[in-house]
Protein backbone atom coordinates (compact mmCIF):
# COMPACT_ATOMS: atom_id res chain seq x y z
CA UNK A 1 0.00 0.00 0.00
CA UNK A 2 1.70 3.18 -1.18
CA UNK A 3 1.32 6.69 0.14
CA UNK A 4 -1.00 7.84 -2.67
CA UNK A 5 -3.66 5.41 -1.45
CA UNK A 6 -3.39 6.88 2.02
CA UNK A 7 -3.64 10.37 0.58
CA UNK A 8 -6.69 9.37 -1.45
CA UNK A 9 -8.39 8.02 1.66
CA UNK A 10 -7.56 11.10 3.69
CA UNK A 11 -8.91 13.44 1.01
CA UNK A 12 -12.07 11.39 0.52
CA UNK A 13 -12.66 11.24 4.27
CA UNK A 14 -12.20 15.01 4.59
CA UNK A 15 -14.54 15.69 1.69
CA UNK A 16 -17.14 13.37 3.19
CA UNK A 17 -16.92 14.93 6.65
CA UNK A 18 -17.18 18.47 5.34
CA UNK A 19 -20.01 17.53 3.00
CA UNK A 20 -21.88 16.04 5.94
CA UNK A 21 -21.22 19.03 8.16
CA UNK A 22 -22.42 21.51 5.54
CA UNK A 23 -25.23 19.12 4.68
CA UNK A 24 -26.25 19.27 8.33
CA UNK A 25 -26.34 23.05 8.16
CA UNK A 26 -28.48 23.12 5.08
CA UNK A 27 -30.67 20.29 6.32
CA UNK A 28 -31.73 22.43 9.28
CA UNK A 29 -32.45 25.22 6.81
CA UNK A 30 -34.34 22.84 4.52
CA UNK A 31 -36.33 21.44 7.41
CA UNK A 32 -37.25 24.84 8.78
CA UNK A 33 -38.25 26.24 5.40
CA UNK A 34 -40.20 23.19 4.25
CA UNK A 35 -41.84 22.71 7.65
CA UNK A 36 -42.83 26.36 7.57
CA UNK A 37 -44.44 25.91 4.16
CA UNK A 38 -46.36 22.91 5.43
CA UNK A 39 -47.66 25.10 8.24
CA UNK A 40 -48.54 28.14 6.05
CA UNK A 41 -45.48 30.04 7.19
CA UNK A 42 -42.37 31.33 5.42
CA UNK A 43 -39.60 30.15 7.70
CA UNK A 44 -36.23 31.81 8.19
CA UNK A 45 -35.55 34.25 5.34
CA UNK A 46 -33.57 37.03 6.97
CA UNK A 47 -29.97 35.87 7.30
CA UNK A 48 -28.47 36.13 3.83
CA UNK A 49 -30.38 35.71 0.56
CA UNK A 50 -33.50 33.60 1.25
CA UNK A 51 -32.13 32.95 4.72
CA UNK A 52 -29.42 30.69 3.34
CA UNK A 53 -26.94 31.82 5.99
CA UNK A 54 -29.30 30.98 8.84
CA UNK A 55 -27.35 27.88 9.84
CA UNK A 56 -24.20 29.98 10.18
CA UNK A 57 -25.97 32.40 12.47
CA UNK A 58 -27.26 29.47 14.52
CA UNK A 59 -23.81 27.93 14.70
CA UNK A 60 -22.21 31.17 15.86
CA UNK A 61 -24.91 31.59 18.47
CA UNK A 62 -24.48 28.04 19.77
CA UNK A 63 -20.70 28.25 19.90
CA UNK A 64 -20.73 31.45 21.94
CA UNK A 65 -23.42 30.34 24.34
CA UNK A 66 -22.49 29.61 27.90
CA UNK A 67 -21.94 25.95 28.62
CA UNK A 68 -23.34 24.70 31.85
CA UNK A 69 -22.35 21.49 33.57
CA UNK A 70 -24.67 20.49 36.38
CA UNK A 71 -22.89 20.32 39.74
CA UNK A 72 -23.88 16.72 40.36
CA UNK A 73 -23.29 15.46 36.84
CA UNK A 74 -20.74 12.74 36.18
CA UNK A 75 -18.30 15.12 34.48
CA UNK A 76 -16.25 12.79 32.31
CA UNK A 77 -19.22 10.91 30.86
CA UNK A 78 -21.16 14.15 30.56
CA UNK A 79 -18.34 15.48 28.42
CA UNK A 80 -17.90 12.32 26.37
CA UNK A 81 -21.56 11.60 25.60
CA UNK A 82 -22.03 14.18 22.81
CA UNK A 83 -18.84 12.99 21.14
CA UNK A 84 -19.91 9.35 21.33
CA UNK A 85 -23.18 10.33 19.68
CA UNK A 86 -21.58 12.52 17.06
CA UNK A 87 -18.74 10.33 15.80
CA UNK A 88 -20.76 7.26 14.68
CA UNK A 89 -23.14 9.47 12.74
CA UNK A 90 -20.20 10.50 10.54
CA UNK A 91 -18.36 7.19 10.54
CA UNK A 92 -21.43 5.34 9.32
CA UNK A 93 -21.35 7.30 6.07
CA UNK A 94 -17.94 5.88 5.18
CA UNK A 95 -19.25 2.75 3.49
CA UNK A 96 -21.98 4.38 1.42
CA UNK A 97 -21.06 4.48 -2.28
CA UNK A 98 -21.79 7.92 -3.71
CA UNK A 99 -21.14 7.03 -7.32
CA UNK A 100 -19.42 4.64 -9.73
CA UNK A 101 -15.59 4.73 -9.88
CA UNK A 102 -14.13 7.73 -11.71
CA UNK A 103 -10.83 8.36 -13.48
CA UNK A 104 -8.95 11.07 -11.62
CA UNK A 105 -5.25 11.98 -12.14
CA UNK A 106 -4.67 8.75 -13.99
CA UNK A 107 -6.01 6.47 -11.33
CA UNK A 108 -9.38 4.84 -10.65
CA UNK A 109 -11.01 6.40 -7.62
CA UNK A 110 -14.03 4.79 -6.03
CA UNK A 111 -16.62 7.23 -4.78
CA UNK A 112 -16.83 5.83 -1.29
CA UNK A 113 -14.37 6.13 1.54
CA UNK A 114 -14.29 2.39 2.09
CA UNK A 115 -15.98 -0.37 0.15
CA UNK A 116 -15.81 -3.15 2.73
CA UNK A 117 -17.31 -6.52 1.94
CA UNK A 118 -19.48 -6.54 5.08
CA UNK A 119 -20.82 -3.02 4.58
CA UNK A 120 -24.30 -3.81 5.80
CA UNK A 121 -22.96 -5.32 9.03
CA UNK A 122 -20.84 -2.20 9.49
CA UNK A 123 -23.94 -0.06 9.14
CA UNK A 124 -25.79 -2.12 11.74
CA UNK A 125 -22.98 -2.10 14.28
CA UNK A 126 -22.12 1.59 14.01
CA UNK A 127 -25.79 2.59 14.04
CA UNK A 128 -26.24 0.89 17.38
CA UNK A 129 -23.17 2.54 18.92
CA UNK A 130 -24.80 5.95 18.63
CA UNK A 131 -27.36 4.99 21.24
CA UNK A 132 -24.62 4.68 23.87
CA UNK A 133 -24.03 8.41 23.69
CA UNK A 134 -27.70 9.12 24.23
CA UNK A 135 -28.04 6.74 27.18
CA UNK A 136 -24.82 7.97 28.77
CA UNK A 137 -25.91 11.57 28.31
CA UNK A 138 -29.18 10.79 30.04
CA UNK A 139 -27.49 8.98 32.87
CA UNK A 140 -24.58 11.35 33.50
CA UNK A 141 -26.81 14.45 33.58
CA UNK A 142 -28.16 13.32 36.97
CA UNK A 143 -31.59 14.55 35.99
CA UNK A 144 -34.83 12.58 36.00
CA UNK A 145 -36.04 13.78 32.64
CA UNK A 146 -32.70 13.20 30.97
CA UNK A 147 -32.54 9.72 32.47
CA UNK A 148 -36.01 8.87 31.24
CA UNK A 149 -35.13 10.17 27.79
CA UNK A 150 -32.04 8.00 27.70
CA UNK A 151 -33.96 4.94 28.87
CA UNK A 152 -36.70 5.46 26.35
CA UNK A 153 -34.11 5.84 23.66
CA UNK A 154 -32.34 2.60 24.56
CA UNK A 155 -35.58 0.62 24.74
CA UNK A 156 -36.73 2.07 21.44
CA UNK A 157 -33.43 1.38 19.71
CA UNK A 158 -33.32 -2.22 20.88
CA UNK A 159 -36.87 -2.80 19.67
CA UNK A 160 -36.47 -1.22 16.28
CA UNK A 161 -32.93 -2.45 15.67
CA UNK A 162 -34.32 -5.95 15.15
CA UNK A 163 -36.68 -4.74 12.48
CA UNK A 164 -33.88 -2.75 10.90
CA UNK A 165 -31.62 -5.80 10.84
CA UNK A 166 -34.31 -8.02 9.36
CA UNK A 167 -35.06 -5.57 6.57
CA UNK A 168 -31.32 -5.46 5.87
CA UNK A 169 -31.45 -9.25 5.58
CA UNK A 170 -34.03 -9.00 2.82
CA UNK A 171 -31.73 -6.65 0.91
CA UNK A 172 -28.75 -8.94 1.44
CA UNK A 173 -30.77 -11.83 0.04
CA UNK A 174 -31.82 -9.83 -3.00
CA UNK A 175 -28.37 -8.41 -3.63
CA UNK A 176 -26.63 -11.67 -2.79
CA UNK A 177 -23.88 -9.66 -1.10
CA UNK A 178 -23.14 -7.57 1.95
CA UNK A 179 -21.05 -5.02 0.08
CA UNK A 180 -23.04 -1.88 -0.57
CA UNK A 181 -21.45 -1.38 -3.99
CA UNK A 182 -22.55 -4.84 -5.11
CA UNK A 183 -26.02 -4.25 -3.67
CA UNK A 184 -26.30 -1.08 -5.74
CA UNK A 185 -24.98 -2.82 -8.86
CA UNK A 186 -27.57 -5.59 -8.36
CA UNK A 187 -30.32 -3.00 -8.77
CA UNK A 188 -29.54 -2.24 -12.41
CA UNK A 189 -32.15 -2.64 -15.13
CA UNK A 190 -35.77 -1.60 -15.51
CA UNK A 191 -37.65 -2.09 -12.24
CA UNK A 192 -34.38 -3.29 -10.78
CA UNK A 193 -34.61 -1.10 -7.71
CA UNK A 194 -35.32 -3.27 -4.71
CA UNK A 195 -38.22 -1.03 -3.76
CA UNK A 196 -40.13 -2.51 -6.71
CA UNK A 197 -39.19 -6.03 -5.74
CA UNK A 198 -39.82 -5.59 -2.04
CA UNK A 199 -41.98 -2.48 -1.43
CA UNK A 200 -43.09 -3.46 2.05
CA UNK A 201 -39.48 -4.20 3.00
CA UNK A 202 -38.54 -0.65 2.01
CA UNK A 203 -41.41 0.76 4.05
CA UNK A 204 -40.49 -1.33 7.08
CA UNK A 205 -36.87 -0.21 6.81
CA UNK A 206 -38.00 3.39 6.49
CA UNK A 207 -40.18 3.21 9.61
CA UNK A 208 -37.39 1.48 11.54
CA UNK A 209 -34.83 4.11 10.52
CA UNK A 210 -37.15 6.92 11.58
CA UNK A 211 -37.40 5.24 14.96
CA UNK A 212 -33.60 4.79 14.98
CA UNK A 213 -32.91 8.49 14.49
CA UNK A 214 -35.64 9.56 16.95
CA UNK A 215 -37.60 11.53 14.43
CA UNK A 216 -41.30 12.24 14.52
CA UNK A 217 -43.57 10.43 15.08
CA UNK A 218 -41.18 8.27 17.09
CA UNK A 219 -39.31 11.03 18.92
CA UNK A 220 -40.08 9.68 22.37
CA UNK A 221 -36.56 10.28 23.80
CA UNK A 222 -37.08 14.02 23.39
CA UNK A 223 -40.82 14.38 23.74
CA UNK A 224 -41.09 18.00 24.88
CA UNK A 225 -44.52 17.70 26.45
CA UNK A 226 -43.53 14.77 28.63
CA UNK A 227 -39.85 14.93 29.51
CA UNK A 228 -38.71 18.49 28.72
CA UNK A 229 -36.01 17.83 26.12
CA UNK A 230 -35.18 14.25 27.06
CA UNK A 231 -31.57 13.19 27.14
CA UNK A 232 -30.16 16.62 26.25
CA UNK A 233 -32.11 18.56 28.88
CA UNK A 234 -28.95 19.54 30.76
CA UNK A 235 -26.86 20.28 27.69
CA UNK A 236 -26.23 23.73 26.31
CA UNK A 237 -23.86 25.51 23.98
CA UNK A 238 -21.56 23.47 21.80
CA UNK A 239 -22.35 20.17 23.53
CA UNK A 240 -25.99 20.59 22.65
CA UNK A 241 -24.95 21.56 19.15
CA UNK A 242 -23.13 18.24 18.86
CA UNK A 243 -26.29 16.32 19.77
CA UNK A 244 -28.25 18.37 17.30
CA UNK A 245 -25.63 17.79 14.64
CA UNK A 246 -25.59 14.05 15.32
CA UNK A 247 -29.35 13.87 14.99
CA UNK A 248 -29.45 15.65 11.67
CA UNK A 249 -26.43 13.84 10.26
CA UNK A 250 -28.06 10.57 11.20
CA UNK A 251 -31.09 11.73 9.25
CA UNK A 252 -28.93 12.34 6.18
CA UNK A 253 -27.12 9.06 6.61
CA UNK A 254 -30.19 6.88 7.08
CA UNK A 255 -31.74 8.51 4.04
CA UNK A 256 -28.55 7.68 2.14
CA UNK A 257 -28.74 4.08 3.41
CA UNK A 258 -32.36 3.76 2.37
CA UNK A 259 -31.53 5.24 -1.04
CA UNK A 260 -28.62 2.83 -1.42
CA UNK A 261 -30.44 -0.29 -0.31
CA UNK A 262 -33.83 0.19 -1.91
CA UNK A 263 -33.79 3.11 -4.33
CA UNK A 264 -30.86 2.08 -6.49
CA UNK A 265 -28.25 4.23 -4.79
CA UNK A 266 -26.33 6.28 -7.35
CA UNK A 267 -28.01 4.57 -10.30
CA UNK A 268 -29.89 6.71 -12.76
CA UNK A 269 -30.03 7.49 -16.47
CA UNK A 270 -26.60 8.18 -17.97
CA UNK A 271 -24.61 7.40 -14.85
CA UNK A 272 -22.32 4.98 -16.71
CA UNK A 273 -21.17 7.56 -19.24
CA UNK A 274 -20.85 10.35 -16.68
CA UNK A 275 -19.82 8.87 -13.32
CA UNK A 276 -20.08 12.29 -11.67
CA UNK A 277 -23.85 12.07 -12.04
CA UNK A 278 -23.77 9.44 -9.28
CA UNK A 279 -23.49 11.86 -6.37
CA UNK A 280 -26.15 14.03 -7.98
CA UNK A 281 -28.62 11.14 -8.14
CA UNK A 282 -27.76 10.26 -4.56
CA UNK A 283 -28.40 13.87 -3.57
CA UNK A 284 -31.78 13.92 -5.29
CA UNK A 285 -32.86 10.69 -3.63
CA UNK A 286 -31.67 11.79 -0.20
CA UNK A 287 -33.35 15.15 -0.70
CA UNK A 288 -36.67 13.54 -1.49
CA UNK A 289 -36.43 11.09 1.42
CA UNK A 290 -35.58 13.90 3.83
CA UNK A 291 -38.50 15.88 2.45
CA UNK A 292 -40.84 12.99 3.22
CA UNK A 293 -39.41 12.81 6.76
CA UNK A 294 -40.12 16.51 7.27
CA UNK A 295 -43.56 16.16 5.76
CA UNK A 296 -44.32 13.32 8.17
CA UNK A 297 -43.08 15.44 11.05
CA UNK A 298 -45.50 18.19 10.11
CA UNK A 299 -48.43 15.83 9.69
CA UNK A 300 -48.51 13.09 12.26
CA UNK A 301 -48.80 13.25 16.04
CA UNK A 302 -46.31 11.58 18.31
CA UNK A 303 -47.15 7.97 19.10
CA UNK A 304 -47.58 7.08 22.76
CA UNK A 305 -44.78 5.11 24.37
CA UNK A 306 -46.53 1.81 25.03
CA UNK A 307 -48.02 1.90 21.55
CA UNK A 308 -44.57 2.58 20.13
CA UNK A 309 -43.33 -0.58 21.81
CA UNK A 310 -46.42 -2.56 20.79
CA UNK A 311 -46.06 -1.37 17.21
CA UNK A 312 -42.38 -2.29 17.13
CA UNK A 313 -42.72 -5.75 18.61
CA UNK A 314 -46.18 -6.84 17.50
CA UNK A 315 -46.47 -5.32 14.05
CA UNK A 316 -43.14 -4.33 12.55
CA UNK A 317 -41.06 -7.30 13.74
CA UNK A 318 -43.48 -9.98 12.44
CA UNK A 319 -43.87 -8.00 9.24
CA UNK A 320 -40.10 -7.81 8.82
CA UNK A 321 -39.86 -11.55 9.39
CA UNK A 322 -42.57 -12.07 6.78
CA UNK A 323 -40.64 -9.83 4.38
CA UNK A 324 -37.49 -11.92 4.82
CA UNK A 325 -39.45 -15.14 4.36
CA UNK A 326 -41.26 -13.90 1.26
CA UNK A 327 -38.03 -12.63 -0.26
CA UNK A 328 -36.32 -15.97 0.33
CA UNK A 329 -39.25 -17.87 -1.16
CA UNK A 330 -39.34 -15.56 -4.17
CA UNK A 331 -35.62 -15.99 -4.82
CA UNK A 332 -35.87 -19.77 -4.42
CA UNK A 333 -38.81 -20.00 -6.83
CA UNK A 334 -37.01 -17.80 -9.34
CA UNK A 335 -33.90 -19.96 -9.17
CA UNK A 336 -35.62 -23.34 -9.23
CA UNK A 337 -38.56 -22.86 -11.59
CA UNK A 338 -38.77 -19.62 -13.59
CA UNK A 339 -37.11 -16.19 -13.15
CA UNK A 340 -40.50 -14.54 -13.70
CA UNK A 341 -41.71 -16.00 -10.41
CA UNK A 342 -39.50 -13.36 -8.76
CA UNK A 343 -42.41 -10.98 -9.25
CA UNK A 344 -44.44 -13.01 -6.78
CA UNK A 345 -42.31 -11.30 -4.10
CA UNK A 346 -43.82 -7.79 -4.36
CA UNK A 347 -47.33 -9.19 -4.60
CA UNK A 348 -46.89 -11.41 -1.57
CA UNK A 349 -45.16 -8.70 0.42
CA UNK A 350 -47.92 -6.22 -0.36
CA UNK A 351 -50.42 -8.80 0.87
CA UNK A 352 -48.38 -9.19 4.06
CA UNK A 353 -48.33 -5.43 4.53
CA UNK A 354 -52.05 -5.27 3.94
CA UNK A 355 -52.66 -7.95 6.58
CA UNK A 356 -50.50 -6.02 9.06
CA UNK A 357 -52.50 -2.86 8.36
CA UNK A 358 -55.75 -4.77 8.90
CA UNK A 359 -54.44 -6.07 12.21
CA UNK A 360 -53.52 -2.58 13.37
CA UNK A 361 -56.94 -1.33 12.28
CA UNK A 362 -58.65 -4.08 14.23
CA UNK A 363 -56.65 -3.22 17.34
CA UNK A 364 -57.43 0.49 17.07
CA UNK A 365 -61.15 -0.16 16.63
CA UNK A 366 -61.28 -2.37 19.74
CA UNK A 367 -63.45 -0.71 22.35
CA UNK A 368 -61.18 -1.07 25.35
CA UNK A 369 -58.10 0.02 23.40
CA UNK A 370 -56.41 2.76 25.36
CA UNK B 1 -55.09 3.31 9.50
CA UNK B 2 -53.61 4.13 6.10
CA UNK B 3 -56.58 6.32 5.24
CA UNK B 4 -56.17 8.43 8.38
CA UNK B 5 -52.43 8.75 7.95
CA UNK B 6 -52.95 9.79 4.33
CA UNK B 7 -55.49 12.39 5.37
CA UNK B 8 -52.94 13.87 7.74
CA UNK B 9 -50.37 14.11 4.97
CA UNK B 10 -52.84 15.67 2.53
CA UNK B 11 -53.91 18.28 5.09
CA UNK B 12 -50.39 19.58 5.46
CA UNK B 13 -49.72 19.33 1.73
CA UNK B 14 -52.72 21.55 1.02
CA UNK B 15 -50.96 24.25 3.01
CA UNK B 16 -48.12 24.31 0.49
CA UNK B 17 -50.58 24.90 -2.33
CA UNK B 18 -52.45 27.58 -0.40
CA UNK B 19 -49.19 29.37 0.30
CA UNK B 20 -47.94 31.12 3.41
CA UNK B 21 -50.05 33.69 5.21
CA UNK B 22 -47.06 35.47 6.72
CA UNK B 23 -46.84 39.26 6.52
CA UNK B 24 -43.22 40.37 6.16
CA UNK B 25 -43.63 42.89 8.96
CA UNK B 26 -41.03 45.62 8.73
CA UNK B 27 -41.31 45.75 4.94
CA UNK B 28 -45.08 45.46 4.64
CA UNK B 29 -47.30 46.80 7.37
CA UNK B 30 -50.92 46.01 7.85
CA UNK B 31 -53.41 48.86 7.84
CA UNK B 32 -54.77 49.42 11.34
CA UNK B 33 -58.48 49.71 12.09
CA UNK B 34 -60.09 53.21 12.03
CA UNK B 35 -60.55 53.28 15.80
CA UNK B 36 -57.12 51.84 16.59
CA UNK B 37 -55.51 53.56 19.58
CA UNK B 38 -51.81 54.06 19.01
CA UNK B 39 -49.35 56.80 19.83
CA UNK B 40 -50.84 60.20 20.73
CA UNK B 41 -50.77 63.14 18.37
CA UNK B 42 -51.22 66.79 19.38
CA UNK B 43 -53.15 68.31 16.52
CA UNK B 44 -53.27 71.85 15.07
CA UNK B 45 -55.88 74.03 13.43
CA UNK B 46 -55.67 74.75 9.71
CA UNK B 47 -53.93 78.06 10.39
CA UNK B 48 -51.18 76.33 12.34
CA UNK B 49 -52.22 77.19 15.88
CA UNK B 50 -52.11 74.36 18.39
CA UNK B 51 -55.43 73.01 19.54
CA UNK B 52 -54.10 72.26 23.01
CA UNK B 53 -54.96 75.01 25.51
CA UNK B 54 -53.09 73.52 28.44
CA UNK B 55 -56.16 72.80 30.56
CA UNK B 56 -54.75 69.54 32.01
CA UNK B 57 -58.08 67.75 31.74
CA UNK B 58 -56.30 64.91 29.95
CA UNK B 59 -53.87 64.59 32.84
CA UNK B 60 -56.80 64.51 35.25
CA UNK B 61 -58.63 61.87 33.20
CA UNK B 62 -55.57 59.67 32.78
CA UNK B 63 -56.02 56.52 34.90
CA UNK B 64 -52.34 55.66 34.61
CA UNK B 65 -51.13 59.14 35.51
CA UNK B 66 -48.99 59.16 32.40
CA UNK B 67 -49.59 62.74 31.24
CA UNK B 68 -47.92 65.84 32.59
CA UNK B 69 -49.05 69.28 31.39
CA UNK B 70 -47.70 72.68 32.32
CA UNK B 71 -49.41 75.74 30.86
CA UNK B 72 -48.33 79.31 30.21
CA UNK B 73 -50.02 82.51 29.05
CA UNK B 74 -50.50 83.34 25.38
CA UNK B 75 -49.83 86.87 24.18
CA UNK B 76 -50.72 88.34 20.80
CA UNK B 77 -47.00 88.67 20.00
CA UNK B 78 -46.33 85.01 20.76
CA UNK B 79 -49.51 83.09 20.22
CA UNK B 80 -49.38 79.27 20.39
CA UNK B 81 -53.08 78.51 20.67
CA UNK B 82 -56.40 80.37 20.71
CA UNK B 83 -57.51 81.74 24.07
CA UNK B 84 -55.51 82.62 27.14
CA UNK B 85 -53.25 79.69 27.75
CA UNK B 86 -51.21 77.05 25.96
CA UNK B 87 -49.28 73.98 27.03
CA UNK B 88 -45.65 75.00 27.47
CA UNK B 89 -44.76 71.45 28.59
CA UNK B 90 -46.63 68.40 27.45
CA UNK B 91 -45.16 64.99 28.33
CA UNK B 92 -46.57 61.49 28.06
CA UNK B 93 -44.77 58.58 29.64
CA UNK B 94 -45.32 55.81 27.10
CA UNK B 95 -44.35 53.14 29.60
CA UNK B 96 -47.23 54.17 31.85
CA UNK B 97 -49.80 54.85 29.14
CA UNK B 98 -52.38 52.09 28.74
CA UNK B 99 -53.86 53.51 25.52
CA UNK B 100 -57.35 53.71 27.00
CA UNK B 101 -58.19 56.88 25.09
CA UNK B 102 -59.65 58.71 28.10
CA UNK B 103 -57.43 61.72 27.35
CA UNK B 104 -58.97 61.86 23.89
CA UNK B 105 -62.45 61.85 25.44
CA UNK B 106 -61.59 64.42 28.09
CA UNK B 107 -60.02 66.93 25.73
CA UNK B 108 -62.36 69.92 25.21
CA UNK B 109 -60.67 71.00 21.98
CA UNK B 110 -59.95 67.61 20.38
CA UNK B 111 -56.28 68.48 20.64
CA UNK B 112 -54.99 65.08 21.72
CA UNK B 113 -55.81 62.17 19.42
CA UNK B 114 -54.63 58.58 19.56
CA UNK B 115 -53.00 57.91 16.19
CA UNK B 116 -52.08 54.78 14.29
CA UNK B 117 -48.41 54.49 15.21
CA UNK B 118 -47.81 51.36 17.27
CA UNK B 119 -44.02 51.11 16.80
CA UNK B 120 -42.99 52.40 20.20
CA UNK B 121 -39.76 50.97 21.42
CA UNK B 122 -37.02 52.45 23.54
CA UNK B 123 -33.75 51.33 24.97
CA UNK B 124 -33.94 53.71 27.92
CA UNK B 125 -36.62 54.68 30.42
CA UNK B 126 -36.04 58.34 29.72
CA UNK B 127 -36.66 57.79 26.02
CA UNK B 128 -40.11 56.55 26.91
CA UNK B 129 -41.20 60.06 27.94
CA UNK B 130 -42.49 61.68 24.77
CA UNK B 131 -42.24 65.46 24.85
CA UNK B 132 -44.37 68.04 23.14
CA UNK B 133 -42.02 68.31 20.14
CA UNK B 134 -42.36 64.59 19.47
CA UNK B 135 -46.13 64.54 19.90
CA UNK B 136 -47.01 67.73 18.04
CA UNK B 137 -48.27 67.44 14.50
CA UNK B 138 -46.20 69.11 11.77
CA UNK B 139 -47.30 72.42 10.31
CA UNK B 140 -48.79 72.60 6.77
CA UNK B 141 -46.39 75.36 5.69
CA UNK B 142 -43.31 76.92 7.38
CA UNK B 143 -44.83 80.35 8.04
CA UNK B 144 -47.61 78.75 10.12
CA UNK B 145 -45.27 77.53 12.84
CA UNK B 146 -46.01 78.57 16.44
CA UNK B 147 -45.59 80.99 18.14
CA UNK B 148 -47.36 83.30 15.67
CA UNK B 149 -47.69 87.04 15.80
CA UNK B 150 -51.40 87.83 15.38
CA UNK B 151 -53.66 90.88 15.48
CA UNK B 152 -55.15 91.56 18.92
CA UNK B 153 -58.69 90.45 19.67
CA UNK B 154 -58.84 87.74 16.99
CA UNK B 155 -58.41 84.58 19.06
CA UNK B 156 -60.32 85.13 22.27
CA UNK B 157 -62.29 81.91 22.33
CA UNK B 158 -60.21 78.95 23.51
CA UNK B 159 -62.73 76.16 22.87
CA UNK B 160 -63.97 76.01 19.27
CA UNK B 161 -67.44 75.23 18.01
CA UNK B 162 -67.54 71.48 17.42
CA UNK B 163 -69.76 68.90 15.75
CA UNK B 164 -70.50 65.38 16.85
CA UNK B 165 -67.88 62.89 15.64
CA UNK B 166 -68.88 60.88 12.60
CA UNK B 167 -66.43 57.99 12.70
Amino acid sequence: MDWTTWLEWAIKALVLVFTLLIGFGYLTYYERRFLARLQSRLGPNRAGPYGLMQWMADAVKLIFKEELTPAKAYKLVFFLAPIITMVPSIVIAAVIPWGPPVQLFGRTVTQSVADINVGVLFLMSIASIAVYGIVLAGWSSNNKYAMMGGLRSSAQMISYELTLGLSFVAVILLGNSMSLVEIVEAQRGPFGWFVFVQPVGALVLWIATIAEVNRHPFDMPEAEQEIVAGYHTEYSGMKFALFFMAEYQKMIVVSAILATLFLGGYLGPGVDQFPWLGPLYMFIKIFVLLGIMIWVRASWPRIRYNRLMAFGWKVLLPLALAVVFITAVGILLAQEINPWLMWLTPILSLIAGWIATLMVDRTIRRKNYA
Amino acid sequence: MLKELGRGLITTFKMIIEGPVTTQYPEEKRQVRPRFRGRHILTRYENGLEKCIGCSLCAAACPADAIFVESSENTDEERFSPGERYASTYEINMLRCIYCGFCEDACPTEAIVLGDNYELSFTDRHDAIYTKDMLLEGVPSPEMTTPQKVEPGLYTRSVPEMENPTD
